[in-house]
Parts: structure tokens; C-alpha cells; sequence
């Protein structure tokens, strides 16, 4: 008997733990090499070797000799480190809320973006933003506050717009997504035009998507907001797994649904206001990155989860990193990149492969 | 009164607890909005043996899917109270339900590319046991997998465990979700519609499916279906449902009969008996208008 098990447990159809480490490991690893590379591209382009003792000084936290090294070690340690890295974390984040309203919603083009959650969230920020509270754009704790606020507003607006006879069209949550998107958006336009000029030019830029290098303790605590949500999502990954199978079945295997239907709204929520609060509206990569994994990797949530994470990390620090060498000294906005990337296949999806979604 | 009753209760229970016991259930959708609302299910009381294939018949809209629903805790029930094995559905938690009762839903439609091992083993959710720091990986128990393993072996889904669900015929996507409901290990199986949208072939595979699952795992069956001439040839008793109200129970030759079948659906209908098992085989009459 255990050996006609095995013949199709580990012939690839299900999960298995060597699976899992083989799949997370490569993609740690590419996800460092990605990192370094990132490192090394930028208005100056700095060396492999240079970037390798800028890390080694950084952590040791000693002087080095000549000058020149030193003001490319500065770039390094102010500016590029902690940038990439954010745009490493703020893919990640994406990623994993893509991937957990798709399973939520049954809806494979699910995306914060697509559906008006990061609007809402961007709402709340800019609505913070009008009223004093934080006169630069980011660093305030309370941002990600109002940030989730208006996400989690803007989620269960979604969900009731598009439910009928508990369940959820894939069309009508589009095109509720896209009406609310609409409306969102002309509230935030609303909010750019009676502000003074200088403030609303800085909320432009970071409305179309922007990441800045932020400060080490911003960063810190950033990354040990994203690395606690997608632990908690990660340990919910067989939850989403049962629900793709429709809210009925998932409740008489034993799901509270409800409940955990609330869970996740609201973790998706708090990720996505941490998300726009620090770099905007960066469209697509929650939708095109977990979808490409997921034909690659299969649809099982405990590896499509973080798997999904660190692709979507590597892909928003290239899609940076373009965005800040192709116009170089000047950059533009990295959703500009993301979107243009991200748009069109997202079009494809919707057009060719109807079929399949309906 | 109270006390005999439970007495009675008590003492049935001794000896053998009926599997679903059904007790003055009354139940009804938007509870809050309209009190005057009527009942999708007034006051049925009934109960199915265990090892038993039940099948509840009736028109659209009778309540047959929501009978189901109530049964299986996914619909509150309004008045009046369900038992299975003999404890109140109340008193039992999603969970517990769910390791007694496996449900398989009328249509199945997965928008992600699963494989068909991986939708089976999501049956034995409710068995997992893994704690609250682990993060899924690796939780299936060597059980598990021979769970899954003997669930899709006796519904013949074995060569398809590679394959995307996705990818499969309707019957085959049918096979498969009985197997993941085997895989729960229940006691009670409850189908909604199993042969619904098969073709024929599909349907005698699926019937005959079922039938041996009863033999076999000593399964209390329910079945909802649309087809009479299913619930006639495989199922030991026929519920009949009008309007949500409890028409007649029992043996196929004592409900399918062409009276009760005008008084439930409005119509006449051609009864005889079947040629091989002598049971009675529902046609659809010639209009005599026609000629």
C-alpha cells in the first residue's frame, strides 16, 4: 500500500516537502543574486566587488581608505541598499496579496490594483496627508493606518458590490472593481487640486507608484510589519487551498468560513495600506506574478504563497532598478514600468483566455 | 410528554441511532426580512437508517438542495432540530460535521489549475491535526495519503492524479469529487444532483458508484436528484417533497406511482416495472392531443 502511495505522492501531484525546499531554496537564492545585481545598476553603476565591501563595511561598521570608494560605499549604504530592499519587501507584499484575494475570491485576475483596494487605501492616505497629518509623504506610523482603513473600506464595498445569491461572478467583481476604481480616484484627483501646488506634485509622484530609499529605522519596521502579515498568511495557505473550492464545500470540510473569510480581508487589507502608504499604486504585479508561478508551480498555496512572494519581489526590484537607470539621472515611477509591463498581459488574460474563467 | 419522548429517544439510541434523524424541521431563507415568508421547508420530520440510500425527489424549487444544506449544518435550521448519529447538529461543530458527513455539492468549478491528488487530499481537511505554528508543509500523515490513495482507487481516479481538475470530462470531475468526499472518511454521504449533467454512460457508472460505496463502507447514502428513474432503481426509500412539505416516504413501488406523482408534479406520467430489477420505471406519456 505505501509503495502504490508513493507512486503518485511523489510523482510530482502533490506537495511534498522536498518539493517545497527545492522550489523556496532555488528561489532564495535568485532572489539574493537578483539583489546584488540591483545593487549595481543606478545614475553610477558600482562595481560587484565595490558592492560586496560596501555589505561587509556596512555590517562591520568600519572606516575605509580612498574617497572615491567611500562616496560610492555612501551611495550604497543610503540610498541603494535600503531602496532595493524595499522594493524587494513591497513586491513581496503584492505578490501575497494578489494570491490571497485570488483564493478569497476565486478570481485569478484578482489584483489590489484591478479591484480598488489600493485606491481606497491611497484615499485614505491622501485624505491623512490633506488634513496635516505627516507633511512628508511617508515615515509617519499613522499613515498605514488610514492606509488600511480606506483598503478594508474599499474591500468590503467590492465584495458586496459584486456578491449575488452568495456568489461572486468573476465579471461583475471586475466591473464593480473598476466603477470604484473610477470613483476612488476622483476623490484622490479631487484631493491633488486643493492642495498647494508643491505638496500635490510629491503626492502625484507617489500616487503613479514610487519607491524612495528610506530610512533604516523605516525599513526595519516596514519589513518586520510584511515579514509578521505574510507569516500569518503563510500559515493560512492551506485555508485558501480548501476555499478555492467554493464556499459550500469549503464550510462542510469544516472551514468556518466567515470567520476566516473576515481573517483575510482584513490581513490583505493591512498589508496593502502598509504597501500604498510608502510607495503609491504599483499595478499588476499581484495579479501577473502569482499567475505565472501558478502555471509554473502548480496551484498549491502553501508553496504558490511564497513562492509568489519572492518572484514578486525579484520582478518589482528589476522593474525598479529600470526605472531608475533608463532615464538616468532623471527616474520615473516604477508603476509606470510595472503597468506597462503588467497591463498588456493582463488584456491577453482577459481576452484569449475567456474560456477558461467563465 | 417531554420526559416519554426522550425516554423513547433514549432508548432507540441504545439500540441503533438512526444516521440522520429529522425532527419537526421547519427552515426558511431571509429569516429577518419578511416574517410572513413561507417555509422553503415546513415541518418535515423524518429519518434515514444507517447503511440506507435515501433518495429525496421532487419539482424545482421544493427545498431538495436546502434539505440537503440544513442536514449537513450549512443551513441554520429554523424550527425544530437534526440529529446525526444521534446528537443535535447544534451541539456539533463545523468540524465534527464534517467527520461524519461528507457533501458532494451539485457543480464543481475550479478556476486553478489543481491536480486531482491534491483536490482529494484537501478532503482529509478536517482530519489534519497539525498545530498552530506549523506552516502546512509536510502536514499529510502516512494516513492521509492512504486515505486518499483507497478513496481514489475504489472511484477509479487513480491514472488521473496527475491531471489538472480543470482538464477533466464531467463525469470523471464527479468521480473525483466523490473521491475527495471518501477521503473525509464520513458516514453519511449526501449528493446533490450526482448524475445531473452526465450522459448516460456516466450515469449508470456513477449510480453503480454508489451503490458499491454502500455495500462496501456500510455508507448511509442521501441523494437528491431530478431523475425518478434514478431514485427508483438505486435507492431503498424515496422522499417525496411539494413546496417544501413532506409528501410521502418509502419503498420506490409504494411512492412512484402515477397518483401521487400527479398530486406532486402536476402531470401523468407512464408507470411499469422495470424489466430487470421489477421496480417502477417512470416514462413521459405520448399527448394524446397530438394524434
Amino acid at each position: 500500500m505505501v509503495d502504490l502511495v508513493s507512486s503518485w505522492a511523489n510523482a510530482g501531484s502533490v506537495l511534498t516537502v522536498s518539493r517545497w525546499v527545492t522550489v523556496i531554496g532555488g528561489l532564495l537564492l535568485a532572489s539574493l543574486a537578483v539583489l546584488v545585481l540591483c545593487l549595481q545598476f543606478g545614475a553610477t553603476s558600482v562595481d560587484v566587488r565595490t558592492v560586496a565591501t560596501a555589505i561587509t563595511h556596512m555590517f562591520r561598521g568600519d572606516e575605509s581608505g580612498s574617497p572615491s570608494l567611500r562616496t560610492s560605499e555612501i551611495i550604497m549604504v543610503q540610498i541603494r541598499f535600503p531602496r532595493v530592499l524595499m522594493g524587494f519587501l513591497v513586491g513581496a507584499s503584492l505578490a501575497a496579496v494578489g494570491v490571497t484575494l485570488q483564493a478569497l475570491l476565486r478570481n485569478p485576475l484578482a489584483d489590489p490594483y484591478v479591484l480598488g483596494v489600493s485606491s481606497g487605501s491611497a484615499l485614505g492616505v491622501s485624505l491623512a496627508i490633506l488634513f496635516g497629518i505627516g507633511s512628508a509623504v511617508m515615515l509617519l506610523p499613522l499613515l498605514p493606518i488610514f492606509g488600511f482603513a480606506g483598503g478594508l473600506l474599499a474591500l468590503l464595498l467590492i465584495y458586496r458590490l459584486a456578491q449575488s445569491k452568495g456568489r461572486l461572478p468573476i465579471h461583475s467583481l471586475l466591473l464593480a472593481g473598476v466603477i470604484l476604481n473610477a470613483i476612488l480616484t476622483a476623490f484622490i484627483m479631487f484631493i491633488t487640486s486643493i492642495m498647494e501646488p508643491n505638496r500635490s506634485a510629491g503626492l502625484m509622484a507617489w500616487l503613479m507608484g514610487s519607491l524612495t530609499a528610506p530610512g533604516y529605522p523605516a525599513l526595519g519596521v516596514f519589513s518586520m510589519y510584511v515579514v509578521l502579515v505574510l507569516a500569518i498568511l503563510m500559515h493560512k495557505a492551506q485555508l485558501l487551498n480548501v476555499l478555492t473550492l467554493g464556499e459550500e464545500t469549503a464550510r462542510s470540510l469544516g472551514v468556518e468560513t466567515e470567520g476566516v473569510k473576515k481573517q483575510l480581508f482584513a490581513l490583505t487589507a493591512l498589508l496593502t495600506g502598509a504597501i500604498v502608504s510608502v510607495s503609491g499604486m504599483i499595478g499588476f504585479v499581484g495579479m501577473v506574478v502569482p499567475h505565472a508561478v501558478r502555471l509554473l508551480i502548480g496551484s498549491d498555496h502553501r508553496l504558490l504563497l511564497p513562492a509568489s512572494a519572492l518572484v514578486g519581489g525579484m520582478f518589482l526590484a528589476v522593474a525598479d532598478t529600470l526605472a531608475r537607470t533608463i532615464m538616468a539621472p532623471a527616474e520615473i515611477p516604477v508603476g509606470i514600468v510595472t503597468a506597462l509591463a503588467g497591463g498588456p498581459f493582463f488584456l491577453y488574460l482577459l481576452l484569449c483566455r475567456k474560456d477558461r474563467m467563465l | 410528554m417531554t420526559a416519554a419522548r426522550t425516554g423513547t429517544a433514549q432508548s432507540s439510541l441504545a439500540v441503533n441511532p438512526p444516521a440522520i434523524e429529522v425532527e419537526g424541521l421547519s427552515f426558511r431563507y431571509h429569516t429577518r426580512e419578511e416574517q410572513g415568508r413561507k417555509w422553503t421547508l415546513d415541518h418535515l420530520s423524518f429519518h434515514v437508517d444507517a447503511g440506507e440510500i435515501l433518495g429525496i425527489v421532487g419539482p424545482n424549487g421544493s427545498g431538495k438542495s436546502s434539505l440537503l444544506k440544513v442536514c449537513t449544518g450549512l443551513l441554520p435550521a429554523g424550527e425544530g432540530q437534526v440529529r446525526l448519529g444521534g446528537v443535535p447538529l447544534r451541539k456539533q461543530s463545523q468540524s465534527d460535521i464534517a467527520r461524519m458527513v461528507a457533501l458532494v455539492p451539485q457543480e464543481y468549478v475550479q478556476v486553478f489549475p489543481f491536480t486531482v491528488a491534491e483536490t482529494v487530499l484537501m478532503g482529509r481537511f478536517p482530519h489534519r491535526t497539525a498545530r498552530w505554528w506549523s506552516l502546512g508543509i509536510g502536514d499529510e500523515t502516512a494516513n492521509d495519503l492512504a486515505c486518499a490513495h483507497q478513496a481514489m482507487v475504489e472511484t477509479d481516479v487513480l491514472p488521473l492524479a496527475d491531471r489538472l481538475v480543470s482538464d477533466l470530462s464531467g463525469g470523471e470531475r464527479q468521480r473525483v469529487m466523490i473521491a475527495r468526499a471518501l477521503a473525509q472518511e464520513p458516514n453519511i454521504l449526501l449528493l446533490d444532483e450526482p448524475t445531473v449533467f452526465l450522459d448516460i454512460n456516466h450515469q449508470i457508472e456513477i449510480c453503480s458508484l454508489i451503490a458499491q460505496l454502500r455495500a462496501e463502507r456500510r455508507l448511509t447514502v442521501v441523494l437528491v436528484s431530478h431523475d425518478l428513474n434514478v431514485a427508483s432503481q438505486y435507492c431503498d426509500r424515496v422522499l417525496m417533497l411539494k413546496e417544501g412539505r413532506l409528501c410521502r416516504i418509502g419503498p420506490p413501488d409504494e411512492t412512484i406511482c402515477p397518483d401521487i406523482l400527479r398530486m406532486v408534479y402536476g402531470c401523468d406520467v407512464v408507470v411499469d416495472a422495470h424489466p430487470q430489477t421489477g421496480r417502477p420505471r417512470v416514462t413521459m406519456p405520448i399527448s394524446v392531443t397530438r394524434f
